[in-house]
């Protein structure tokens, strides 16, 4: 791919006669421009699809609903978000009196930042990543856990009651459940015996399609890496943090314009980062389910696996727009007992059950590479 | 081994960047008009009647606690969950001790109240 794109430009610049002199130039750097390419080829469908996930939002909402959503601007409304983003543009930075300036004006990066950054790790097929690093799922949930620092910075730095409370909420409950997650990922760990994100799903690949994924081992941990996934990005029905009935915004009531659309793309951003971590954990990433099925499976093998990701990736988004259509919002108190007296043990269990299964002969998913 | 994160620090700069333009190309282009009642902290309508850094719930101090602990607890599970195949029935059983002092403690927490919240 490199060599290609090399050839490409050596191929331009030749029309003109240039190439030894550009190259003499762009030769040391190279590898920082390589990669600035690939960085820009992940973001920008990145955030087109963060644009389109607030449209998809509306759209699905209002058919559940049995109403049309946005369909004025542009042919279905397909225009919609873009619409929102230049309004969002053009609307006055409000900066309340007795804020933290500088705090103020941060939180919100603080917030996008980490959950794009996160995407420097996630392979898309295999050798299709960025960074293939060993700590791969550590540095995830590092970059995750610095969205809590965001909250409660927004939240203080705006010196607002309501802010405030609402920012002390949602940190206590992303860090509640950030320990239900843990527990889960040290399951999926136990499983693949890496921590490398390639390895985490080449691990799940078999002659059985989708019942050799991690999902099946691991189903209660699955359904409680969801839950805790919907609770860490505040989403319905765990969105107490914005509460908009009874602490109207939450941490985010003081932003307007662009601080307030920074939070809302880090929202979603997030969403789709959840998404795509529960596809390569548990759900076999860009393995096609159908693999060693016979029929369906040879006839299937054609789809790339970045097909099959994708695929993937829109069922658990579409689970996360069901559930905010179907569940009405928890009580705080419900949301911290789930958290700490259902899940934690819940996890905790299972972990030692898993961790014991692999004793036994029993044990079915070793990977390839310990097996040896 | 070490310049496999070199990207991943050039991808954080990216990220830093995409949240900063935005933010510098909206207060240039959208209108700057404050004043006091526009820029006074919002509570309903009313005026702010104290300092909004007021005293808080201990409980958001004591599940802060049980985080670090739990945690902690997580980042030891993180190295022993990765070679449990090599260490064997050994490495188990060490773990199991490990895991049944802190369900000790998550017991006596659970019976203290100290995750109740009503």
């Amino acid at each position: 791919m490199e060599a290609q794109v090399l050839h490409f430009f050596q191929w331009f610049w030749d029309l003109f006669g240039l190439w030894n002199v550009v190259w003499s130039f762009v030769e040391p750097v190279w590898p920082l421009i390589w990669n600035l390419m690939k960085i820009v080829a992940i973001v920008a469908p990145l955030m087109i699809g963060v644009a389109y996930l607030t449209y998809a939002e509306r759209k699905i909402l209002a058919y559940m609903q049995v109403r049309v959503g946005p369909n004025r601007v542009g042919y279905y409304g397909l225009l919609q978000p873009i619409a929102d983003g230049i309004k969002l543009l053009f609307k006055e930075l409000i900066v309340p009196i007795r804020s933290n300036k500088l705090l103020f004006a941060f939180a919100p990066v603080m917030v996008l930042a980490p959950a794009l950054a996160a995407w420097a790790v996630v392979p898309f097929a295999d050798g299709m990543v960025l960074a293939n690093i060993n700590a791969g799922l550590l540095f995830i949930l590092a970059m995750t856990s610095i969205g809590v620092y965001g909250v409660i910075i927004a939240g203080w730095s705006s010196n607002s009651k309501y802010a405030f409370l609402g920012a002390m909420r949602s940190a206590a409950q992303m860090v509640s459940y950030e320990l239900p997650m843990g527990f889960a990922l040290v399951c999926v760990l136990l499983a693949a015996q890496s921590m490398n994100l390639t390895d985490i799903v080449m691990g799940q690949q078999s002659n059985a399609g989708m019942l050799g994924w991690y999902f099946v081992p691991l189903f209660p941990m699955f359904i409680v890496y969801l839950i805790s996934g919907v609770a860490e990005t505040n989403r319905a029905p765990f969105d107490m943090a914005e509460g908009e009935s009874e602490i109207v915004a939450g941490f985010h009531v003081e932003y307007s314009g662009m601080g307030f659309a920074l939070f809302f793309l880090g929202e979603y951003a997030n969403m789709i980062l959840i998404a795509g971590l529960t596809s390569l954990f548990f759900l076999g990433g860009w393995l096609n389910p159908f693999h060693g099925w016979m029929l369906v499976g040879a006839l299937t093998e054609w789809v790339p696996g970045i097909v099959w990701l994708l695929g993937k990736m829109f069922f658990v988004l579409f689970l996360f727009l069901w559930f905010r259509a179907t569940f009405p919002r928890y009580r705080y108190d419900q949301l911290m007992r789930l958290g700490w007296k259902v899940l934690i043990p819940l996890t905790l269990v299972w972990v030692v059950v898993v961790a014991a299964w692999m004793q036994t002969p029993y044990w079915l998913w070793t990977p390839a590479s310990v097996q040896g | 081994m070490l310049e496999n994160y070199f990207p991943v620090l050039l991808f954080i700069i990216v990220g830093l960047a995409i949240g900063v333009i935005p933010l510098l190309l909206g207060w240039i282009l959208a209108p700057n008009r404050p004043d006091d009642a526009k820029l006074s902290p919002y509570e309903c309508g009313f005026e702010a009647f104290e300092d909004a850094r007021m005293k808080f719930d201990v409980r958001y101090y004591l599940v802060a606690i049980l985080f670090i602990l739990f945690d902690l607890e997580i980042a030891f599970l993180f190295p022993w969950a990765i070679v449990l195949q090599e260490i064997g029935m050994f490495g188990f059983v060490s773990m199991m001790v490990f895991l049944s002092i802190l369900v000790v403690g998550f017991i006596y927490e659970w019976k203290k109240g100290a995750l109740e919240w009503e």
